[in-house]
């Protein structure tokens, strides 16, 4: 028997618990040449604020060790042109897509909310958690009293499932955690990225025109596992694991750490097949260990 | 992805691989994805180093069509390109290609092309020299007279892969030290010796494009100039390679574009070189 990948968050099935993260799959249209896309579990779209967003000036990237710094700086279309252009696009391929929201101000936040409530979006991930700008994001993210108003401000709004995408750039994660689910969210997903630097020692100069980036890929991948585990035994709320995965082992022990979904960002870029391979990789891995559902492991660890 | 042709991802075979220079290192791969190819496109190189995760942009240098060969020339210029220069013939790489826009071939027609290369902007030149040139095929097919495309090639010091272009076509030369051709950069080769042209393609450093740029502009040459930013995706999903235009992206309504989808070749007027 075909073992089941199957998971259901905040009243949403998905076929199995694999996602993009948020900024790392652009539109959708950019990986549709190296797979599937109606193979995953959902879709995390770009950041969506009110109107087009600019973004940072370059360099906005830069490798290190396992990882990498991205200062993107939330360059996005707009709520407007995302309804026009890219959920059509997407809702071709059948699968449940996430729209990120991200603002200034709570207001442009709720801007966003509003008009996505009236599509076919299956879910809300709000990011108060990009290192990369300086109003919104981190801003609200860090402040466990401002992550409770933002989430009941949403959810007075909304009927969609609403997921807070919490940052790692904080003294206690579980904190903010509790903040949205005293807020009335659905569901946490975490993390984002944390904030680092690189210099170029021959310039002496910031290798990124932000001079700070955030951190992803395999290089954060123990962190965000701890987080999940301690976050997942902090609130009742199901959990979204992300996070430096690019195997489906990195995926199966955040889902051990409690994680009911997982989500593949950073690895598209080493690898643009790289969510299929974890699917792939989780089915042979729940076969091999005659484990009929996959839900059976979120948690399991001891 | 803009009309751009769906890049391949594969494990390509390397054919040969020789030291030009001391640090320059010429690559021919056999890969699927050649006829697809066009001038001014890069290839995505993987390291086989879980380390280093993103990949490493080269430009296709040049085309081996009927064997299914690109060339690459390229720089060591640090740990990635160290690695990819010890692959040796019959070993196996990861690559992505052909991503990018590429030259537009097309606008050859009927014209005297320029093709203005500086340092490690010259490989690409060579690639438009040659399949301006090719047999004329389905999707090409104009026929230019003989000594319609001519190059201009600036060094620092000591050329490389000079007679790849001087047994096609005429070289006009600079050095920046004299050692070889006028002593100055390619500009100066050009005033000199009063290049004729009606089309630019351009590769090399910032500053020389916007030189290329304003001196196309003054004498109302259409040209067109490759750019290069640090990547990630280098499909057009990340947003970290996006270049300055004066025109505003037609998705995102900014004046940013993507070099790796929307460029790296760009119409020179449409860049900001501010
Ligand atoms: C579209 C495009 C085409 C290119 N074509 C050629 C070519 O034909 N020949 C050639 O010699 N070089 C070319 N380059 C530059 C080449 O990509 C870099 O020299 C190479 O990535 C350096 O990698 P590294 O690991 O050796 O250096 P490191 O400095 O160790 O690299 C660290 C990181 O910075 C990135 N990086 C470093 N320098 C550059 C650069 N100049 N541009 C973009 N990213 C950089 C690397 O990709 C890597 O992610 C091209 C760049 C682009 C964007
Ligand atoms: C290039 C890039 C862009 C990102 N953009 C966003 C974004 O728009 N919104 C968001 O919530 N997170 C964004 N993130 C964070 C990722 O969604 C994810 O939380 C983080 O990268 C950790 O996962 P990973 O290591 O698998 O990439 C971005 C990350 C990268 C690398
Ligand atoms: S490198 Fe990712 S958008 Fe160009």
């Amino acid at each position: 028997m075909r073992p089941d990948l199957s998971v259901c968050i905040a009243g949403v099935t998905l076929k199995n618990p694999v996602m993009t993260a948020s900024g790392t799959f652009g539109s959708g249209k950019e990986y549709g040449a190296f797979f599937d896309i109606s193979r995953l579990g959902a879709v995390v779209t770009k950041g969506i604020a009110p109107v087009p967003w600019k973004g940072n000036p370059v360099p906005r990237v830069a490798e290190t060790p396992s990882g990498m710094l991205n200062a993107i700086g939330l360059q996005g279309p707009g709520v407007d042109t995302f309804m026009a252009e890219d959920l059509p696009y997407l809702a071709q391929y059948g699968v449940p897509v996430i729209a990120n929201v991200c603002g200034h101000s709570e207001e442009e936040y709720l801007t966003v909310v509003e008009k996505l409530s009236d599509t076919d979006v299956s879910m809300l991930e709000i990011n108060v958690s990009c290192p990369n700008v300086r109003e919104g994001g981190i801003a609200f993210g860090t402040d466990p009293g401002k992550v409770c108003a933002i989430t009941q401000a949403v959810k007075k709004i909304t009927k969609k499932p609403v997921i807070i995408k919490l940052s790692p750039n904080v003294t206690d994660i579980r904190e903010t955690a509790k903040a949205a689910e005293a807020g009335g969210a659905d569901c946490v997903s975490l993390i984002n990225t944390l904030i680092g630097m690189k210099i170029d020692v021959r310039t002496r100069r910031f290798i990124l025109a932000n001079r700070t980036g955030g951190l992803s890929g395999p290089a954060i991948h123990p962190v965000a596992v701890r987080m999940v585990y301690d976050v997942s035994h902090a609130v009742g709320i199901p959990v979204i694991g992300m996070g430096g995965i690019s195997t489906a082992e990195d995926a199966l022990e955040m889902i051990l750490a409690g994680a009911t979904g997982i989500a593949v960002g950073t690895a598209f870029f080493h690898d643009p097949q790289a969510a299929v391979k974890v699917i792939e990789g989780m089915e042979v891995y729940l076969a091999e260990q005659k484990i009929s559902s996959v839900r059976e492991l979120v948690g399991a660890v001891s | 992805m803009s009309g751009n042709a769906a890049p391949t991802l594969e494990t390509a075979r390397v054919v040969s691989q020789e030291a030009l220079t001391e640090d320059t290192m010429s690559l021919w791969l056999e890969v699927s994805f050649v006829p697809k190819a066009r001038p001014g496109q890069f290839v995505s190189f993987y390291l086989d180093d879980p380390s280093r995760l993103l990949p490493r942009p080269i430009s296709i240098c040049d085309f081996e069509r009927r064997l299914s060969l690109l060339r690459f020339v390229y720089r060591i210029a640090g740990e990635g390109t160290r690695q990819l220069s010890l692959l040796r013939t019959g070993d196996s790489v990861r690559v992505m290609g052909p991503l990018g826009n590429g030259y537009p071939m097309e606008e050859m027609a009927g014209k005297r092309v320029l093709l203005i290369g500086g340092g490690l902007g010259i490989p690409p030149m060579l690639g438009c020299l040659t399949d301006a040139y090719r047999e004329p095929c389905d999707r090409e097919s104009f026929r230019l007279p003989p000594k319609a495309v001519n190059a201009a090639l600036g060094y620092r010091s000591a050329p490389f892969m000079l007679s790849d272009f001087s047994e096609k076509t005429h070289v006009y030369l600079a050095t920046e030290d004299g050692s070889a051709g006028v002593k100055g950069n390619v500009l100066t080769a050009i005033r000199e010796e009063m290049a004729p042209s009606d089309l630019i393609f351009a590769c090399g450093p910032k500053r020389m494009l916007a030189a290329v740029a304003s001196y196309a502009a003054e004498r109302c040459i259409p040209c067109y100039v490759s750019l290069e930013e640090r990547m990630a995706c280098g499909v057009g999903a990340c947003l970290g390679c996006v270049a300055k235009t004066k025109s505003e992206d037609p998705h995102y309504h900014v004046p940013y574009r993507r070099v790796c989808t929307d460029g790296p070749v760009f119409y020179a007027p449409d860049v900001d070189f501010s």
